[in-house]
């Protein structure tokens, strides 16, 4: 077995640098990377390109790295949910780029699976598509994307195992599973850590092949973005 | 009278077939769960990686790792099952789920949707929008027939940047039914209870198609 427990979140940033290009799992507020995001921050590194489907809100998720403004450009797909970031955005201090979910998705996916771009027919004849090579498959036009590069990708999970290997909960799974294979380094935080042998092999959701430093959470959060429910009689 | 959110979602909801997948987008289509007809079964997709996707919890039982892609707290009912985000994807591109409901800020008379940006104002970013619009081949828009300012939202083409082009198949409005003819435009269906054809077609800014008598909505 090959030992990936790192035994705390600032010793699974080491190595993070001034102006790289780092992912964060995450649907909202839902199956973040808590621990690390606050360690990149207390190492202040700046000029970051973060690679995120959103921008955490004011006060919490990636919305701590806008207020420090360590953050250079956001990759995101949806952003509305953070009025830091809007104002950064607007007085052009922060650069955005915004591309489709799935689009974002699959240029995770095919940067760990060695594939270096794709077809897809998501923004065609959108602002999207400017500057994209079109190619029609059964008729259908389609743009080209590519795999994203990225130096580290800090991601979420349930539960793990000292080798890497990873389960997730719910929907907190979201793009995690593919930012742990995309990663250069990739680094994955646990509820709960566990010696190698403790898993279901069956269960395993992503092989320690790709988590290069694993470790227990020392706190997690987990903040409802918007709490819904039906009232009891 | 013209409807209400409720009454526009209950409207769509008749549009649902037996053994569908859906996926709702934010706002008035999330209110379609709320109206499945009786006897069909349906499985709700939301994007962000579940499907057959519940109701709101109850009070106390909200669980932060169980949303859907408004981020609001769900739950997931028997046969349920979690995915990541590429293979959510991927379900929508090969066209496994049959049917889209999403808003709008605009739709053209060729099908195109705008409903991301307002440049210089809002941006808030496509989410999953433009994946589900170019991919799905039951689109259908869910919004007001006309903007605060009383303005059309059935335009002869959208003015604010495209989600997808030519792709929306049906529109029901607080006033209307209207199918999408490329070739023609908006065709009217059907009317709200109460709305005159006279009222559609003065809120109605893309060429519209009247044929015949135009019933009222049954909810």
């Amino acid at each position: 077995m090959i030992q990936k427990v790192v035994p705390n979140a600032e010793a699974a940033v080491e190595g993070i640098a001034d102006d790289m290009t780092m992912m964060f799992g995450g649907f909202g507020l839902c199956g973040i990377p808590e621990n690390a995001i606050a360690a990149v921050r207390a190492k202040g590194v700046k000029g970051l390109t973060c690679i995120s489907n959103n921008a955490g809100v004011d006060g919490f998720g990636l919305g701590l790295l806008l207020e420090t403004r360590q953050v250079k450009k956001m990759i995101s797909s949806y952003v509305g949910e953070n009025d830091e970031f809007e104002r950064q955005m607007l007085s052009g201090e922060l650069e955005v780029e915004l591309i489709p979910q799935g689009t974002l998705a699959e240029r995770c996916r095919a940067a760990g699976a060695g594939i270096p771009a794709f077809f897809t027919p998501a923004g065609f004849g959108t602002e999207v598509a400017e500057g994209k090579e079109v190619r029609h498959f059964n008729g259908k036009p389609h743009i080209l994307e590519h795999a994203f590069d990225a130096d580290f990708a800090f991601v979420k999970a349930w539960k793990g195992d000292e080798a890497g290997n990873l389960i997730f909960k719910g929907t907190a799974r979201n793009f995690n599973p593919m930012m742990a294979m995309a990663g250069k380094i990739t680094v994955a935080e646990v509820e709960e850590l566990v010696p190698a042998g403790q898993l279901d092999p069956n269960a395993i959701h992503v092989p320690g092949i790709f988590v290069h430093r694993i470790f227990e959470g020392a706190h997690f959060e987990k903040r409802i973005e918007q709490r819904t429910v039906r009232p009891r009689a | 009278m013209a409807l209400d959110k409720n009454g526009i979602a209950q409207r769509i909801a008749q549009e649902l077939q037996d053994r569908w997948y859906v996926n709702l987008g934010i706002g008035i289509p999330t209110l379609v769960a709320n109206y499945i007809p009786e006897g069909i079964d349906i499985e709700f997709q939301s994007e962000n990686g579940i499907l057959g996707m519940g109701p709101f919890p109850w009070e106390g039982e909200e669980n932060a790792d169980l949303i859907n892609a408004g981020k609001q707290t769900i739950t997931a009912l028997p046969g349920a099952s979690f995915f990541d985000s590429a293979t959510s994807f991927g379900m929508i591109r090969a066209q496994k789920v049959q049917l889209t409901v999403l808003g709008a800020m605009e739709v053209s008379e060729t099908g195109d949707i705008a409903n991301w940006k307002i440049p210089g104002k809002m941006v808030k970013g496509m989410g999953g929008a433009m994946d589900l619009v170019a991919s799905a081949e039951n689109i259908i828009v869910a919004m007001q027939h006309t903007n605060r300012a009383g303005e059309s939202k059935l335009l002869p083409a959208c003015s604010l940047p495209l989600t997808g082009v030519g792709c929306v198949k049906k529109v029901v409005t607080d006033l209307a039914v209207l199918a999408i003819d490329p070739l023609r435009g908006f065709v009217l269906l059907e009317r709200a209870p109460g709305v005159s054809v006279e009222d559609i077609v003065a809120k109605t800014a893309g060429r519209l198609v009247v044929e015949g008598d135009i019933p009222e909505m049954k909810l």
